[in-house]
């Protein structure tokens, strides 16, 4: 849902998209910041190029060295003056990841989120029942014997989990 | 040394920073875990709270430096005002305690919290309303995540039940100041800028309760104390947190890194 597309090749703004594509997400190299879904907006105005940003988590300390990337890559591709806008609503969610994106993550070793429970009030639940109540799969061997060991893992956007059937730790993007 | 800053005294401003204070106070609190966590899992866990918590800190605060008009910025907010002028439930600056204490309290904000931020999600004020879009998501998960520990110390050992039980005689005397009201309030819950805190009392007392029964605890007899500190007036702890917060600014004005 909402997933922004980039618009077709030969259109006018298309070279800014390909570049933005090149910007990597400092915390998930494997990732763009295109990938991700972060870039809502290219805007050609009079003075410059716009680029619209929406921001992953409220403390991620990525937001600003993405802001400086972005403007970097536009400036060496030869672009011209451009500005990055930051905008809050509505709020980033890991539905945006492109399809492409989450085939990216699992490559990289990091389980893709699932679709966000459109259910506003998740309803408290306790240890021992996973999350969306559905196994995750192993990004290594598939397995879906896994089990979480914490809510939080390096960033603020994974969980860490390991696969019984391996025996490997794995991250997993959470969905929010 | 720098001089202190004077915030807005108006209704709106003042609502947005009790939001702010209470995100950055406890934001502080939580981060004192990092390297003293009972396990390497729990101190990635509470410092990604911690984070997510300064985040929206943050933006609450650049927030309530421009409903002011008073041109103060987030940094300014947050180092440079005397401690009658910071706004926070006394509940979040009590010194961190044991895990169980820290883990019960992350558990009452975390619920307050996402109570609130459901509730601000539809606030007149744009802006206010889009960080509260962002920040319920968070809010979520470190509701389960704290409530998960609850569980656990209150149905674990008998030392864990003990610890846990003790944390909650502690905060419990804490909570009332989290659903009383005054003027700030009143206008705005009128203005629909957002809620008035007790209109958040119910949701939460009933998702408290279903988590301390879960955690087999025994709910501490009501008591007549009032705890102050949304209206400046703190608990001794205030005093050494902000000193500890704000010796760089003040020593070193303007310092970034």
């Amino acid at each position: 849902m909402n997933q922004v597309q980039a618009p077709a090749a030969g259109t006018a703004l298309a070279p800014v998209w390909q570049v933005l594509g090149t910007v990597l997400d400092p915390e998930v190299l494997a990732l763009s910041v295109v990938d991700l879904g972060l870039v809502r907006e290219v805007l050609r105005h009079d003075d410059g190029l716009e680029i619209v940003l929406t921001p992953t988590y409220s403390g991620c300390p990525a937001t600003e060295l993405i802001e400086r990337n972005v403007l970097d890559a536009v400036a060496a591709a030869g672009f011209g003056p451009a500005r990055v806008t930051m905008r809050r609503a509505p709020a980033w969610t890991t539905d945006w990841i492109s399809e492409e994106g989450r085939r990216k993550l699992l490559d990289y070793g990091i389980a893709p989120p699932g679709p966000v429970d459109p259910a506003d009030g998740v309803p408290m639940h306790f240890v021992g029942r996973s999350p969306s109540g559905q196994r995750l799969a192993c990004p290594r061997c598939g397995s879906l014997q896994t089990e979480r060991l914490s809510a939080f893992g390096s960033t603020a956007c994974k969980s860490l989990y390991r696969c019984l059937s391996c025996r490997e730790p794995f991250e997993h993007f959470k969905p929010i | 040394m720098q001089a202190s800053i004077q915030p807005g005294r108006d209704a709106a401003t003042q609502y947005v920073l009790r939001l702010g204070d209470t995100c950055l106070i406890l934001g502080q609190r939580i981060a004192e875990w990092c390297g003293h966590a009972p396990i390497l899992e729990e101190d990635i866990a509470l410092t990604n709270m911690s984070l997510d918590l300064i985040g929206q800190a943050r933006a609450l605060l650049t927030h309530a430096g421009q409903i002011s008009g008073l041109g103060h910025d987030e940094d300014q907010l947050a180092f440079l005002r005397e401690e009658r002028d910071y706004l926070n439930p006394t509940l979040v600056e009590l010194p961190r305690g044991d895990f169980a204490f820290s883990v019960l309290r992350n558990a009452f904000m975390a619920t307050w919290l996402k109570l609130m931020w459901q509730r601000l999600q539809a606030s007149s004020d744009t802006e206010l309303a889009a960080i509260a879009g962002k920040a319920v998501k968070e809010a979520r998960y470190h509701q389960q995540h704290a409530c998960d520990w609850v569980v656990r110390l209150g149905d674990g050992t008998d030392e864990s039940a003990r610890r846990l039980q003790a944390a909650l005689t502690a905060l419990w005397r804490y909570t009332p100041e989290l659903f009383s009201d005054d003027a700030v309030d009143e206008q705005a819950a009128a203005r629909g800028l957002g809620p008035k805190w007790s209109e958040l009392q119910a949701d939460w007392r009933a998702e408290i309760g279903a988590l301390l029964a879960a955690a087999r605890c025994e709910l501490p007899a009501e008591s007549a104390f009032r705890s102050t500190g949304r209206q400046g007036v703190h608990s001794e702890h205030m005093g050494y947190i902000l000193t500890e917060m704000q010796y760089l600014q003040r020593a070193f004005p303007g310092g970034v890194w």
